[in-house]
């Protein structure tokens, strides 16, 4: 029961005006658990939450909701509720009718409503702010007022299209802390919508890489950033270096003009790939003590470290993340263990 | 240069309202002459409502504004949620063909009215007048109610559809709240235009069916009667009325927002 299949999205296909917006998508979601989809601007995150919405109708494909298949149920019929991009509040009604407003259509006594609405101006922090009218609320009212909208409906899944999006950084944090409390307390199944890398990060057990309408890789935050599928994935969970390199068999990777060991295997004998090293995996040393030397290009102190860019003798810029200041132009070594050269194949050279 | 812009203002009211100002004082002057002022009298206002032909057909101009712009209000707002659910090209396409009997000279638009009338022949009278209002009319609402359409957040009534509501619940319970001043705002101007309409009244209605200004016309052909100075200074008045109240009530809403707000930010 814990970890039974709650969403199943079975190969959707997604066209506007014969666009292909969503190509293929299969994903399974398990209850309780707190889901991201991550992607750039424009990658059909959205379009994916309004097929499980009901919003859009795929060109084909299934949609499966607790084994059934909802292809064709309204979304009125749903047990599925939104968090939309922009709040999408009722402006002619005030917080208290905003929230009410699912119970008032399935005719729940109005000393029940009460209860449930006041339960969740708790939850969200808003008691006292019930006869406000919404349209005078500061974002992140809106946004709690939008949240307590959806959950009063207790819905087996809660849809959240960026709903961070439109708040300041401190207010950013403190809502994902919030929302993250708010999921663990009531155990609704979240999936939630962000290109926010950090953000998805911090708050999934799962997370989605999305890309053109594909997803590039699904697992936990963790694996994600420390085995990311493919450049775009590495470079899109945090900053990396991608520098071309060749297989030369498994465990040695020639790149930089040399061979470095390394912990992956199953390439074909002298195939291209991508090495990808994360900046902060980069130990910078003596010229001679290094795999690669170069010469300091730039400094920049970043609050936590310094992002200092090297340039190495084949003219590639290393960016690398460190505690320590060095001077620029000085010469130094680079180096980098096994364990932190991660090794890709090559995406398909289409739109990049 | 100040005294010179005041002037400038003073002269552009004085040519908007001296007409009417001169037509007020005159409903109240004793003699019939339109040149000399002699008593102040009620008289032609006492005259104006014993006159079974001035108030019948104020009774059908009303009847036919009233009918004709609830009509184009239901048409209009409907036509108005099709066009803005359709795709931008088609929608410039439509459009331009909803503002064009607009811009039709009024008597081009009665003429062919009436043609089409008695093409299909039907017989003039209050249907023929009540559907031509309603042609007129039924752009007005559209391009009232369009705009607040346009503003609506679109996920607005996903949201209704996402809490429980089938598409006639949340077409009433928030898309109709949002756009009612559109409506309501269409269905004015419906009735002003209905009211203001001589040409496609003219040629579209019967002698039993004759509005207020087909009548005047027919009047004043003869000799202007002080009685039509005095229905068109009710008249004035009346629109008068109804824009103060219109924007007085505005108003008074606006700061009841603002006091509330002010007085729940304390709290
Ligand atoms: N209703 C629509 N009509 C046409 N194109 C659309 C529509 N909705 C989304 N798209 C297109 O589909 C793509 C994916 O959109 P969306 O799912 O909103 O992306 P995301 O939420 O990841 O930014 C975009 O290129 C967008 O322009
Ligand atoms: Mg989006």
């Amino acid at each position: 029961m814990e970890n039974s299949t709650i969403i199943s999205l079975k190969d959707i296909v997604v066209e506007f005006d014969g666009e292909s917006v969503l190509r293929h998508i299969n994903l399974d979601i398990r209850n309780h658990e707190f889901v991201t989809l991550l992607g750039p601007s424009g990658c059909g995150k959205t379009t994916t939450l309004r097929i499980i919405g009901g919003f859009v109708n795929p060109k084909s494909g299934d949609v499966f909701f607790d084994g059934k298949r909802i292809n064709d149920l309204p979304p009125y019929k749903r047990e599925v509720n939104t968090v939309f991009q922009k709040y999408a509040l009722f402006p002619n009604l005030n917080v208290y009718e905003n929230i009410a407003f699912g119970l008032r259509l399935k005719k729940v006594p109005d000393e029940e409503i009460r209860e449930r609405v006041f339960e969740m101006l708790d939850l969200v922090n808003m008691r006292g702010y019930e006869r406000r009218d919404v349209n005078l609320l500061s974002g992140g009212q809106q946004q709690r007022v939008a949240i307590a909208r959806a959950l009063i409906n207790k819905p087996q899944v809660l849809l959240l299209d960026e709903p961070l999006g439109a708040l300041d950084l401190k207010l950013r944090k403190e809502m994902q802390i919030e929302l993250k409390k708010i999921q663990r307390e009531t155990k609704i199944t979240f999936i939630y919508v962000t290109h926010d890398q950090e953000e998805a990060l911090t708050m999934s057990d799962t997370v989605i890489v999305m890309r053109d309408g594909e997803i590039q890789q699904i697992g936990t935050p963790i694996d994600i950033y420390n085995e990311p599928i493919n450049a775009f994935v590495a470079d899109f969970i945090g900053e990396s270096n991608i520098i071309d390199g060749v297989m030369k068999k498994d465990y040695l990777v020639n790149f930089a003009g040399r061979d470095f060991d390394c912990v992956d295997f199953g390439f074909e004998e002298n195939e291209n790939v991508d090495v990808v090293i994360r900046p902060e995996d980069i130990k910078i040393s003596e010229p001679e003590k290094g795999q690669i030397t170069g010469k300091v290009e730039s400094i920049i102190f970043k609050g936590v470290h310094y992002e200092i860019v090297v340039i190495d003798t084949n003219g590639f810029n290393w960016k690398i993340h460190s505690t320590l200041y060095e001077e620029p132009g000085r010469e130094v070594g680079l180096s980098v263990i096994p364990d932190d050269i991660h090794i890709m194949h090559k995406m398909a050279e289409e739109e990049k | 240069m100040k005294f010179l812009s005041k002037f400038y203002v003073g002269i552009i009211y004085a040519f908007l309202y001296l007409p009417i100002a001169v037509l007020i004082v005159f409903s109240f002057n004793d003699a019939k002459s339109r040149t000399v002022f002699t008593d102040f009298t009620f008289k032609w206002y006492e005259k104006l409502f014993t006159n079974d032909i001035i108030l019948g057909a104020f009774a059908n101009t009303l009847f036919v504004a009233l009918v004709a712009g609830i009509c184009a209000v239901v048409l209009g707002t409907l036509a108005a949620i099709g066009i803005n659910a359709m795709n931008q090209k088609l929608q410039g396409l439509l459009l331009n063909v909803t503002y064009l009997p607009m811009i039709n000279p009024d008597i081009i638009t009665g003429v062919s009215l009436m043609l089409l009338f008695v093409f299909i022949r039907m017989e003039l009278g209050f249907t023929s007048l009540i559907l031509a209002h309603i042609t007129f009319n039924v752009p007005i609402v559209i391009f009232n109610v369009l705009p607040k359409l346009r503003q609506l957040d679109r996920n607005i009534y996903n949201a209704a559809l996402d809490l429980g509501c089938n598409p006639a619940q949340a077409f009433r319970k928030v898309v109709l709240p949002e756009i009612m001043p559109g409506i309501a705002a269409g269905f004015l101007l419906s009735i002003t235009y209905s009211f203001d309409d001589f040409a496609v009244s003219f040629f579209t209605s019967a002698a039993d069916s004759q509005t207020l200004s087909v009548v005047i016309y027919s009047m004043v052909r003869m000799k202007v009667s002080p009685e039509i100075n005095a229905l068109s200074t009710i008249m004035f008045v009346v629109v008068l009325l109804v824009l103060l109240l219109v924007n007085i009530n505005d108003a008074r809403k606006e700061k009841k927002i603002r006091q509330r707000n002010i007085l729940e930010g304390e709290v």
